[in-house]
């Protein structure tokens, strides 16, 4: 036999350095970012930037407590419109409705998936900023949950097309009615991918600013009602950035690194739950 | 012997496919039937219109009469949940609820539709288990998975399931085909024993355990039935040439 390396080897060598290489070039923006965000804005993490509002133009220090408070409650809002619906909607299309309507259904939110978020945006401008005569959280709540209804049906979709049909017709096979054999044992088997899908669709609007741009506006104060305009996390980084003072762009910096934490959380949170007992 | 279930030109369409041709058919009561045929005579789908599986197959439709006694089951005015209550399914390859333990997997019928009280669980359990000869195996793990169990135990584990929420009729589809010959000689046992009580009918893809298991047989080819007698009689003498050649081995 020969010793001496053979072309195979050296293309095998060869490809698989490609593939690192690749694998790689798809993971350095990520780290970049996180060291870049982590650089800038950890110096400027405080228990300011937890409990104060912004502070006007000149003085120094405040925070993002406002635009935490904002999401948080934008993000529970429109998890309260958006799950119901993401979640009875995908119900319907893997148990009940086996015909051209649910096509239909399934073919919209994919086009609903696609739509750029701006446009999302707008619609929630035009339904509801127009006839209401003002910006409001309302309104971006709406906005954030067009955004997440189709990620969340479509999601657990898939999760609710995993349980075994034999799970399903073990049950109905013992006399259970088709809703409580959906309730019990389909949804209650797809939980922990449901709850994964979740909390991804919720990583993604935490972090949506555009269809917010004209929904809450954004609010330098704190709001009082759901029918002001609201602070939240990400237009509050936007409108700091683009200001011309270096506080502010601190505080825009730590902003980011907020933001990324959370969905950085979001995301393992994510993971755990996906990787919990699945059953088959 | 009592008829408790009768097909009355029962015609199954999936779509365009004409599963099920014009069968009529009476069940005895108390006894074991077995259903046995070649791969896609229809004998799984003749079992399943029998507690209304099919109504969740958008394509499928049913017609013809199937009387359990003295109601037709497919009338508009009778809730396919109820007839599930009366008549119980055994399926091919054993499948207990994974998130339930041993315990609650034979309780499951009751737990699922809200409808257990905790004075009788016990009993049930116990008595459920001690009729599929579980209970020796695992009465000192009850609360642990059922996905823990060995196939056969997991069969048994799902026939004490069914018989738990005291069905009429037991309906196996191709109970053993999923086991070992050890296993499979238990459910047989088993069988055997669930027709003092019970309306048993079984399909199986194995001649020998219909011989073994069954006191009538029915033989379907291309959704027809084709034969129906004493198993005896089926086994021995058949009338038809199709049965006979099927049993023999020739085909199928």
């Amino acid at each position: 036999m020969k010793r001496t390396p053979s072309i195979r080897l050296i293309k095998n060598g060869l490809m698989t350095l490609l593939m690192v290489a690749a694998t790689l070039a798809v993971l350095a923006p990520l780290g970049i970012i996180f060291v870049h965000i982590l650089k800038m804005g950890a110096s400027s993490i405080s228990l300011d930037f937890f409990t104060q509002i912004p502070k006007p133009t000149g003085e120094t220090g405040g925070g993002m407590a406002n635009g935490l408070a904002g999401s948080t409650i934008m993000i529970a809002m429109s998890s309260l419109i958006g799950l119901p619906v993401g979640i009875l909607g995908a119900v319907y299309l893997t148990e009940y409705g086996h015909n051209r309507f649910a096509d239909a259904i399934r073919f919209s939110a994919d086009v609903l998936a696609g739509v750029p978020s701006i446009i999302t945006g707008m619609v929630a401008y035009t339904l509801l900023v127009v006839p209401m005569k003002g910006f409001s959280a309302l309104a971006g709540a709406v906005a954030l949950a067009l955004i997440m209804i189709p990620i969340v049906l479509r999601t657990t979709e898939e999760q609710l097309k995993l349980v075994p049909g034999t799970l399903r017709e073990a049950s109905l096979a013992l006399g259970v009615p088709l809703w409580r054999t959906t309730l019990q044992v389909t949804l209650a088997s797809a939980r922990t991918g449901i709850i994964t899908g979740i909390l991804l669709a919720i990583a993604r609007i935490a972090g949506e600013t555009a269809p917010l741009l004209f929904t809450a506006l954004g609010n330098q104060f704190w709001s009082r009602k759901l029918t002001e305009p609201m602070a939240a996390i990400p237009l509050q980084i936007f409108n700091f950035a683009i200001a011309p003072y270096e506080d502010w762009h601190k505080l825009a910096w730590a902003g980011a690194l907020v933001l990324v934490v959370i969905m950085f959380s979001l995301s393992l949170a994510a993971r755990y739950f996906g990787r919990q007992k699945r059953y088959s | 012997m009592q008829t408790k279930v009768t097909l009355e030109n029962l015609n199954v369409h999936f779509g365009s496919n004409h599963a099920v041709k014009d069968v009529s058919l009476d069940f005895p009561e108390n006894s074991v039937t077995a259903i046995i045929g070649p791969s896609g005579c229809g004998k799984s789908t003749v079992l399943r219109s029998l507690n209304r599986m099919h109504d969740l197959v958008p394509s499928a439709r049913v017609t013809g009469r199937i009387m359990l006694d003295n109601t037709d089951i497919y009338d508009r005015a009778v809730d396919p949940v109820a007839v599930r209550r009366r008549i119980g399914m055994v399926f091919q390859k054993p499948n207990p609820f994974p998130a339930m333990s041993i315990h609650d997997n034979v309780v499951a019928g009751y737990k699922l539709t809200g409808s257990l009280k905790r004075s009788d669980a016990e009993d049930i359990v116990e008595s459920c288990l001690k009729r599929v000869a579980l209970w020796d195996e695992v009465k000192d793990r009850l609360k642990t998975s059922a996905m823990d169990l060995s196939g056969g135990q997991q069969q048994r584990l799902c026939i004490a399931r069914t018989i738990a929420v005291q069905p009429e009729v037991i309906l196996m589809d191709e109970p053993c085909s999923a086991l070992d010959p050890i296993a499979t000689l238990k459910i047989e046992e088993l069988i055997e024993e669930l027709k003092e009580q019970y309306t048993v009918i079984i399909v199986t893809h194995n001649m020998q355990q219909a011989a073994r298991v069954s006191d009538s047989t029915a033989f379907f080819y291309m959704g027809e039935l084709i034969e129906f007698g004493l198993t005896k009689k089926i086994f021995t003498t058949p009338e038809k040439r199709q049965t006979e050649d099927y049993i023999t081995g020739r085909f199928g």
